[in-house]
């Protein structure tokens, strides 16, 4: 059994590859736009299937660490004084968000440990509602501590000297990297002890604790990289959008629709993420154009969830998968992705 | 208190509410034996296992472990020093392939979580063991798939891939068919030949008296009895806890 | 001291409401162990329709409950009928993702009806204090107090005395031997998850007398009663009931003593504090069936 399946490398080059050279190819504003909420929107369901899907703990809290990965890069840009309007504006300083980006995962990722060493003693449900929790808390956070956040006046980001026209592409660049980093993260673990180990405690984590498994190492490493990459996201998203206010921030919403993604697209699978993002953004972008005037979009994207949970429980890629082994493409009953197999590296490299 | 034998239990206490299902349970197992722990229902057997190996915490009382006193039993780090043990309800990774179900069992150092899931050393042993065991076929199978026959073996042999001390076995034969029972016998004799130790708690008298030496008979939470099969076989005391309840 | 034994008095009173709300949180999750999120959306809901029965109708607010608890356990029905009792046992997960959808929902509703300003229901004595042993209280937060105590006692009643009572905790304990003692465990479901719906109706316009809502408040509301139940201890009404007087209390004090602005962090402070020591809070327990 090797990580290195040829047709999963070459899947993962081309998407990649057309999706790098996608910018060219699309010029008007809006469609990069919606790329770029498409591109953060599968990162941040690509990183919560680490602890969510590989690992079986549903957090509902995962736009709590958005909005920290948010405010740490604004707060960082106003310290360092890029932030003031007039500030010496060149090329470097436009990127340099973008650099502070890795110390920004990894601070937010070790900053979570202690949080998460708590929320996660505890199981299924309960570790729902705990880090449903810490999402208001933060949110409480951000509107409170006014002196850093700004409260509810809302943070300003420096706002870069990027050339009109191809305004949008670093932005989406820098969403492609971090889906490419979370992809590689995801498909990296899922081949690795780690992805054993949490597929195990997914399974039936007080028989894996027995074996041996180091549960807890497993599931606070799974854990970190999940709100490292989520925090990421946040950042470029706050820098793109220019200026934050704590309730879109740190929004139920973000974290509702990242694991309706996950769930959409096939928990526990590589590519079910990216799939369900790419079905659930541009739909709910559409909705939110046609209807967002009169505040219908609300009830559009509940009625869009409900369907999917009632209609697609299982999700897209495990239900696509089924279709196929049930045509008989793969004769071989072990060789289908079923739902959460993890032998999926068999097929599923990237 | 001696120290001889590899696992001694001493005094163990549990309440639940104001029943006391374990009593001051005190005894010792031997290195190298086949030790049965027996019982009527509700004496107390699988709430020793669970107080021994520290999915519950004990009231009072003691176990210690290879000589050394294992402060606070938590059920990872007991297995890693060689302690293990399988549940009433056979329990496997549904999810997961007979193959990877046997890795998980096979004991990491924290830098393993990194490494590749099935190296080759892995996969070698896996593969020797799951022929072993006779369930080649079904290996790349996911657990969910096998009968519950096929499910025990998976179970005893993810806990035997980890190369422990001791192993506690919480009735093994309890549910499969009887032309299965000398199978999971002969890898119990085969291991235990090979240097595992085994406390079992069962309750088909015929594999006890067959497989075990010493047995230890628990009622209402603590010892009443133990010694080698036939004197036990002959105790009024213990025929007194099984009839007279 | 003086400021502290106040806060305790307002505390108990905003506990005794929460309470109200917590016990259909935790009514719902014991007959489908089910996780309403949507349970603060039902309650601002009921603190809604009891707002257009005063300004429309005129109708005291602690009367109009008699109409709104009946509608919200219709609504509760509905849902448990429609979306959760489709969902297989082992996607309990998926419960709280649906019922996060039903609260995304009704929150629609109401943004579209009444727009996003802030409400409150002002009946003529709403400003009107009483003098209780020297300290100055509201009188509305001593009527929220008594009637939350009221209901929650009817409640009480309804499962200690009635046959049907019997039927859903035995439904709670353990629904397949209750199916096999001939209890209706489907029925029982959708009416105590109506049941639960109904309770945060009633709780919801005691809250909408003593402090303003908007639809968005369902967020603040839920994250409070989530902190409360799993701090209880899920499914124990007992322990929802004496850690909701217990949130009450702290988020109070602390509001008097420090801040305000760092009350509903004191909920998540002793949520965290006591999740340390007992993962399954207060009163709950680990069963023999979770090993």
């Amino acid at each position: 059994m090797s990580w290195f399946q040829p047709w999963g490398v070459a899947r993962g080059l081309i998407v990649f590859g057309a999706l790098a050279l996608a910018p060219l190819l699309l010029p008007q504003h809006w469609m990069l736009n919606l790329a770029i909420f498409t591109l953060m929107y599968a990162a941040l369901a690509v990183a919560w299937n680490l602890i969510g899907g590989y690992a079986g703990y549903v957090s509902l809290g995962h736009a709590a660490f958005f909005g920290i990965g948010a405010y740490t890069l604004g707060i960082t840009l106003d310290k360092l004084g890029l932030s003031t309007p007039g500030a010496a504006s060149s090329s470097f300083h436009d990127l340099v968000p973008f650099l502070l980006l890795p110390a920004i995962g990894i601070a937010v990722a070790l900053m979570s440990l202690p949080v998460a060493w708590v929320a996660l003693r505890t199981r299924a449900t309960t570790f729902a509602i705990v880090t449903l929790t810490l999402l208001f808390v933060v949110q409480t956070l951000a509107f409170n501590l006014t002196k850093l956040t700004g409260g509810s006046q809302g943070l300003a980001f420096p706002v870069p000297s990027f050339a009109v026209d191809s305004f949008e592409r670093p932005f989406y660049l820098a969403m492609l990297a971090l889906l490419a980093l979370a992809m590689l993260i995801s498909w990296y673990v899922r081949g690795a002890k780690l992805g054993l180990a949490l597929f195990a405690i997914r399974d039936d984590e007080d028989r894996a604790r027995g074996l041996g498994v180091r549960t807890t190492g497993a599931k606070l490493s799974a854990f970190a990289a999940s709100v490292g990459l989520t925090a990421m996201c946040g950042g470029v998203w706050a820098y793109y959008i220019s200026f934050i206010y704590p309730q879109f921030a740190v929004d139920p919403l973000i974290s509702i629709g990242t694991v309706l993604m996950v769930y959409l697209g096939g928990r526990g699978t590589l590519w079910g993420p990216v799939l369900g993002a790419a079905v659930v953004i541009p739909a709910q972008q559409y909705l939110a154009y046609r209807f967002g005037q009169n505040n219908l979009y609300l009830i559009g994207y509940a009625a869009v969830f409900l369907l999917v949970i009632v209609l697609l429980p299982r999700g897209i890629a495990p239900s696509l998968a089924d279709w196929f082994r049930r045509r008989g493409r793969r004769a071989e009953a072990q060789e289908g992705e079923p739902e959460l197999t993890p032998r999926v590296p068999v097929r599923g490299g990237g | 208190m001696a120290t001889d034998g590899l696992l001694q239990v001493e005094g163990l206490t549990k309440r639940f509410g104001g029943v006391t299902a374990v009593d001051g349970c005190s005894f010792a197992v031997a290195e190298g034996a086949v030790t049965a722990l027996i019982g009527p229902n509700g004496s107390g057997k699988t709430t020793l296992f669970n107080l021994v190996t520290g999915y519950l915490p004990a009231d009072q009382g003691e176990v210690t472990f290879l000589g050394e006193r294992v402060a606070r039993p938590h059920p990872a780090r007991l297995c890693r020093q060689g302690l293990a043990r399988t549940f009433q309800q056979t329990r496997v990774f549904p999810h997961l392939s007979v193959l990877d179900n046997l890795v998980v069992g096979i004991q990491q150092p924290w830098s393993g979580l990194l490494r590749r899931r099935r190296g080759a050393a892995d996969q070698e042993r896996a593969e020797a063991l799951v022929a072993d065991f006779g369930l080649t076929a079904v290996a790349g199978q996911l657990a969910a798939e096998l009968s519950y026959g096929q499910r025990k073996l998976v179970e005893l042999a993810t806990v035997l891939i980890g190369e422990p001390r001791l192993v506690l076995l919480d009735e093994p034969t309890a549910g499969i068919s009887p032309a299965l029972i000398p199978t999971i016998e002969r890898h119990i004799r085969e291991r235990n030949a090979a240097g595992v130790s085994f406390l079992v708690v069962e309750h088909d008298m015929g594999v006890v008296m067959r497989l075990c030496d010493p047995v230890i008979v628990l009622d209402r939470g603590s010892v009443i009895a133990s010694g080698p099969p036939p004197a036990i076989q002959a105790d009024p005391r213990v025929l007194d806890a099984y009839l007279g309840g | 001291m003086r400021t502290v034994v106040q806060a305790v008095i307002l505390g108990l009173s905003a506990g005794a409401v929460y309470a109200l709300m917590a016990s259909g949180l935790t009514l719902a999750f014991g007959v489908m162990r089910v996780v309403n999120v949507a349970q603060g959306a039902l309650v601002i809901l009921g603190a809604y329709g009891s707002y257009a029965l005063f300004s429309h109708l005129h109708a005291d607010p602690f009367l109009s409950i008699l109409v709104v608890t009946p509608l919200l356990f219709v609504v509760g029905v509905a849902v448990q009928m429609v979306f959760l009792r489709r969902l297989r046992s082992d996607e309990r997960e998926l419960s709280l993702l649906v019922t996060f959808a039903v609260a995304i929902g009704i929150e629609g509703v109401l943004t579209l009806t009444f727009k996003t300003n802030y409400r409150s229901i002002n009946p003529s004595y709403a400003n009107r204090t009483l003098h209780l042993l020297g300290y100055q209280v509201p009188l509305v937060r001593v009527l929220a107090f008594v009637l939350s105590a009221g209901v929650l006692a009817l409640l009480w009643l309804a499962l200690e005395r009635t046959r049907f009572g019997r039927a859903l905790r035995a439904t709670v304990q353990n629904p397949t031997s209750a199916r096999l003692l001939g209890v209706e465990v489907e029925r029982v479901a959708a009416v105590g998850f109506g049941l639960g719906a109904a309770t945060g109706a009633a709780a919801g316009a005691v809250y909408g007398i003593v402090w303003p809502f908007n639809p968005g408040s369902h967020y603040d509301l839920i994250s409070r009663l989530l902190s409360i139940v799993v701090l209880g201890g899920l499914g124990s009404l007992g322990g929802a009931v004496v850690a909701a007087l217990l949130m009450g209390v702290a988020e109070a004090v602390v509001a008097a003593t420090l801040s305000p602005v760092w009350s509903s962090f004191a909920f998540f402070a002793v949520l965290i504090g006591v999740l340390l020591v007992r993962p399954q809070g207060l009163f709950g327990t680990v069963t023999r069936g979770e090993l």
